[in-house]
């Protein structure tokens, strides 16, 4: 680290915020309608930040691996939820909240103990300072993977019923009949990674990278750590998305090879 | 051949029914009766009780794909999942026969999208037919055609109950039984009853 980490002030930030505001006054001027949520969002923004900063100061200071725990299942429980709120249909039952947020877990906590444990090996294991950023990218990665795959897979079904109960009445496996939607939504839960994968470097500087450099890291050295925790949101991604796609086809379909769209809910348009 | 008993699902039955091969059954009845849900269950797409077994083997030993590949049910509303014809056959090159005789030569190349009604009907009927099920369960599937196309269909069942397929067939058209040789079946509020004479006068 060359040291040249420049700390900012409040008042550094409060000069920041003039383009919002020049923003939030041009939209009152060009009743535009968005001043209020523009300054909601920015306010919520503030609040959320300054308290996690807070939290996390605290965290890394007691370094104790129960107060780790407790902010990984904060974390986790947030996404659950933003992946039901996220499907315009979803299973009915505890399977709605459950597949999404089980596979999602499951995955991510997978990946983020193989990092841990067999890359990263900070000391003790449990570092909050490496653990929680790391879990909270793996985890926010695989829940826009998970919560597309489902949407997609259950508006698919929804509207492809004829289609799939004609392929089950000529003989086909469910898998086989709805291998078109499951193939949809995996190509669904795959997209954002895969962009940001192709985009990263040349369209857009990742902010993990971003934030390394400009805290002094060498940049050869922040992108070797940007690399892996790209390896890591792909890989963990992945496994959601498939996780839950099959989970939600295995629970759609019954031993029979019924469709059964009596387990899911209805949608809104 | 195919033996039906106490059939129950949550809206029908129970129903019990024997098909012999090479015969004929017609199931009529006002909408809503449940004549549909009863071939669903028989193709085992719902839910349902049953003992049912084809040639005196049990459904339970059949899997679900190798029942409904012998049991075929065709649905009065048919269900395209690809974007041409012969994308719905194994191999529609060894249908030309059927397709010609129901006026469908060249059909492999059309686009779902472009069928007209009677169409699909007609080629749902054959994809059904391309598996070489031994029962046929058929929903109206003459509902949507001309007399002719009619006349052709019902030409094509005879010959396949010939090969000694058994086919159940749920229709409104009331000389279609008579033409097809078949047994009459009144279906009202999810109970079968044998049609009364007076019905098959009229």
């Amino acid at each position: 680290m060359s040291g040249t980490y420049h700390v900012l002030s409040y008042w550094d930030l409060v000069f920041a915020s003039v383009f919002l505001l020049l923003n939030a006054v041009l939209s009152l001027a060009l009743d535009l309608g968005l001043t209020r949520t523009l300054i909601i969002s920015a306010i919520r923004m503030c609040v959320q930040l300054i308290l996690v900063g807070l939290v996390l100061k605290a965290i890394f200071f007691s370094g104790s691996l129960l107060w780790t725990l407790v902010a990984a299942a904060v974390m986790s429980a947030f996404a659950g939820r933003e992946i039901h709120a996220r499907q315009n249909r979803r299973l009915k039952g505890v399977w709605g909240p459950g597949l999404g947020a089980g596979t999602m877990l499951l995955s991510a906590a997978l990946v983020s103990a193989y990092a841990l444990a067999a890359l990263v090996r900070p000391v003790p294991v449990w570092e909050p300072q490496y653990a929680l950023p790391l879990f909270g990218m793996v985890l926010g990665s695989t829940m826009t993977g998970v919560s597309l795959g489902l949407d997609t897979l259950h508006t698919a079904l929804a509207n492809g019923k004829p289609g799939v109960e004609a392929q089950l009445l000529l003989g086909r496996t469910r898998w086989q009949a709805t291998r078109p939607f499951a193939r949809q939504a995996l190509r669904a839960g795959f997209t954002p990674i895969i962009n940001s994968m192709a985009a990263t470097g040349v369209v857009s500087m990742p902010g993990m990278m971003t934030g390394q450099i400009l805290s002094g890291v060498d940049p050869q050295n922040a992108v070797k750590y940007q690399l892996l925790i790209m390896f890591l949101l792909g890989g963990a991604t992945g496994l959601g998305v498939l996780g839950a796609t099959f989970g939600s086809l295995w629970r759609l379909t019954d031993a029979r090879h019924r469709l059964r769209l009596d387990r899911l809910g209805g949608g809104h348009s | 051949m195919l033996t039906i008993e106490n059939l129950r699902t949550p809206l029908v039955g129970p129903i019990s029914l024997t098909l012999e091969a090479g015969s004929c059954t017609a199931i009529s009845g006002p909408s809503g009766a449940g004549k549909s849900l009863f071939l669903r269950a028989v193709a085992d797409l719902d839910e349902n009780s049953a003992d049912i077994s084809l040639e005196g083997a049990n459904r339970d030993r059949f899997s679900a794909p190798a029942w409904r590949a012998n049991v075929a049910y065709v649905p009065a509303e048919s269900g395209w999942w690809g974007d041409r014809v012969e994308d719905h056959f194994q191999n529609i090159l060894g249908q030309e026969t059927r397709l010609a005789a129901l006026g469908l030569t060249g059909a492999a190349d059309w686009q779902v999208s472009r069928l007209s009604s009677g169409e699909r009907q007609r080629l749902a009927l054959l994809r059904a037919l391309e598996h070489t099920p031994r029962v046929l369960l058929l929903d109206e599937p003459t509902a949507a055609l001309d007399p002719d196309s009619v006349g052709r269909v019902e030409d094509l069942l005879k010959l396949e109950m010939n090969e000694g397929r058994a086919v159940l067939i749920v229709t409104h058209d009331p000389g279609q039984p008579q033409r097809l040789g078949g047994r009459r079946f009144t279906m009202a509020a999810g109970k079968l009853s044998p049609a009364s004479t007076d019905q098959m006068v009229r």
